[in-house]
């Protein structure tokens, strides 16, 4: 039987893809000649200007679980999938760039979990750097399965050639050029994903008959409706019956909790932040990122409602076909087939695979820097020179990538199991942005507090995901991980302040730099911050991106 | 390659143009050639089986055109105004 994946590309589109390889290498080579110490390869020497950054921040997130997942979720759930980008990913853009990146930038700390040891102390420093660290290769190998999946279903190569060949090309261009190759391949895949999904959309919009077309064909398709055309209540993707639940979930779940703990703890994230030449640039990065990340559901989101419309297949699944032989995962993949001709549809491939290889670098790029910094120079071998923790980063990329082919390889025998594993990673970070917050901003937060609310969040959130798995209560859709993460948070916060209570607090001489009430301003703030104008001063862009945003929540209420 | 390092170490002294590092001139050169190459499909293989894919519209030619105007928007950019790094 054929597959209903393969997609007929010709020799055009192989050239495309090829050139932008050789591209990517090309920048990794030319990215060598400028690493000079550690902190070159594994922070870019602290260098990069702010939209560059930027870009990479929204690269960064933009792989292989956001381009599948967010499309699929279009197809099935339609507009209420935006809250992902309005409630939840921009404010806690927002949030990241003006409250919580003084504090990483300021106190000079390479990655998140050194801040959390200079906090804490050992005790949430480790907690908080092993499980990061797994989670990252966790993740890579599902973004390279994930990819080997693509090029297998695609060009027919078999799984493990696609796989060995797209972690060979990671390995070389991070080995190669560290951060910065990384960061320049992100800002260029960027450019590449939109020159892939802008045609797309355009071309499936014009096949539906334009945006009237697509709204008609949705109300009246079979397992459509009216309300998959609102944002709002969404209460097919939160799984409440009740609208007013649904609103709350979405706000405090997905929106504060979740995403908050996502986009303001995640190493990945604030490291390309870290790699800026200034403060300013620094609250920036985040902030201009938000105002293209606002606007990438419409060429991500759409697709896929499109493809819920348009394409066959997905037809059938949406009206309740089982045997329809896809799943929602593939709703994007088969819109490209059907509506790109040769040419483009080698730039749409080129996207992809650039964009699931991206999102592997980054979580690489991310472990090496917690890897070499965080517990090797801080646990296994310390006071040694900075040529040589350039050369643990190096290997701790080569070791990953190891791991991670091993992942690919365990992803593809078992399905579920990595399924269940990246929930329960997810467990992880709803503690840490409470326990991150609550450290910031009350200094008597002890460092018992740190590590035992971080312990108790998470498994607060994994009790709740049990009840829900077993049966106690049940919500269908997402609704169940909102409710843990808002469990997750109550928990931490509750035991951190009770635990606090009956501990001894740190010194207020240690707290420079990491608690509020203990910074001096100067500390916090750009000196040249009041003489920048108002397109690089981050409070004013953040406010701007704040009113876009809540006009696009207001438009497709 | 130690050596090699050293050499360039010593470039951080001062500030200096990223010059052909500047990640502007892979993007102008990368989407440019995108371009062409897409304008090129568009105005040879503009076959009828293309045409009912994209609704009757010469898809690969406009976007190569599209393509083609940001590359030069960002080859001006360099141009006008190169980044230094300090």
């Amino acid at each position: 039987m054929d597959d209903p994946l393969r997609i007929g590309a010709g020799i055009v589109d192989y050239l495309l893809i090829f050139v932008y390889f050789a591209v990517v290498l090309l920048i990794g080579v030319a990215a060598r000649r400028r690493v000079s110490s550690s902190l070159d390869f594994l922070l870019s020497g602290r260098s990069l200007p702010a939209w560059i950054t930027g870009l990479a921040f929204i690269s960064a997130n933009l792989g292989a679980v956001e381009i599948i997942g967010m499309s699929a979720n279009g197809a099935e759930y339609g507009m209420p999938t935006m809250h992902y980008y309005w409630i939840g990913a921009i404010p806690a853009m927002l949030f990241l760039g003006v409250v919580m990146m003084p504090f990483y930038y300021g106190s000079k700390v390479r990655s998140v979990p050194e801040f959390m040891r200079r906090r804490f102390g050992p005790g949430a420093h480790l907690v908080n750097a092993i499980s990061f660290a797994l989670a990252q290769i966790l993740i890579a190998g599902i973004n390279l399965f994930l990819l080997a999946t693509v090029v297998n279903g695609l060009l027919g190569w078999p799984l493990w050639v696609a796989l060995l060949l797209a972690a060979a090309i990671v390995l070389s261009y991070i080995t190669l050029g560290g951060l910065s190759a990384a960061i320049y391949n992100e800002v260029l895949q960027f450019f590449v994903i939109v020159a892939a999904l802008l045609p797309l959309t355009l071309i499936g919009l014009h096949r539906v008959g334009g945006v009237d077309g697509l709204i008609d064909k949705v109300r009246t398709s079979v397992g459509g409706g009216a309300e998959q055309l609102n944002s709002w209540p969404g209460n097919e993707l939160a799984g409440f019956g009740n609208s007013v639940l649904s609103v709350v979930g979405i706000v405090f779940g997905l929106g504060f909790v979740l995403s908050f703990g996502y986009w303001t703890t995640n190493f990945v994230e604030v490291q390309r932040a870290m790699a800026t030449k200034s403060m300013s640039a620094a609250r920036s990065t985040p902030i201009i990122a938000s105002f293209p990340k606002m606007f990438i559901p419409f060429i991500v989101v759409i697709p896929g409602m499109i493809a819920g419309v348009l394409v066959p297949e997905v037809m059938r699944l949406k009206a309740g076909d089982q045997a329809a032989g896809i799943t929602y995962n593939d709703s994007i993949l088969l819109l490209i087939r059907d509506v790109l001709p040769t040419g483009l549809l080698g730039i749409a491939l080129t996207g992809l695979l650039a964009a699931f290889m991206a999102g592997m670098a980054a979580n690489i790029s991310a472990f090496n820097t917690v890897f070499s910094y965080d517990l090797w120079q801080q646990y296994v071998k310390k006071g040694r020179s900075d040529g040589y923790y350039l050369k643990v980063g190096r290997w701790a990329t080569v070791g990953a990538t190891g791991l991670a082919i091993g992942t690919a390889f365990i992803a593809a025998g078992y399905g579920n199991l990595m399924t269940y594993l990246q929930t329960l990673f997810g467990f992880f970070n709803a503690p840490l942005f409470a326990t991150f917050i609550l450290g910031i901003f009350w200094k008597r937060m002890t460092a018992t507090a740190g590590w035992v609310g971080l312990v108790s969040g998470t498994l607060g959130a994994v009790t709740v995901w049990l009840l829900n798995e077993v049966g106690v209560f049940s919500l269908p859709g997402q609704g169940a991980a909102f409710v843990a993460a808002g469990a997750a948070f109550v928990v931490d916060i509750t035991v951190s302040v009770l635990v606090s209570l009956m501990t001894p607090p740190k010194p207020a001489s240690e707290l420079g730099g990491l608690v509020l009430s203990e910074t001096p301003r100067q500390q916090r703030t750009d000196p040249a911050a009041s003489r920048l104008p108002w397109y690089r001063a981050p409070v004013k862009l953040a406010g701007i991106s704040l009113v876009l945003v809540t006009a696009l929540n207001v438009i497709f209420r | 390659m130690t050596d090699e390092r050293a050499a360039t170490g010593g470039e951080h002294a001062g500030p200096r143009r990223a010059g052909a590092f500047d990640v502007r001139v892979f993007i102008a050169g990368l989407i440019g050639f995108y371009g062409i190459v897409l304008i090129i499909m568009g105005l040879v293989v503009d076959s009828a089986s293309d045409r009912a894919k994209t609704g009757d519209v010469n898809a690969n030619l406009w976007a190569g055109i599209g393509m083609v105007v940001i590359a030069v928007a960002f080859a001006v950019s360099v141009r006008l105004r190169p980044v230094v790094i300090e």
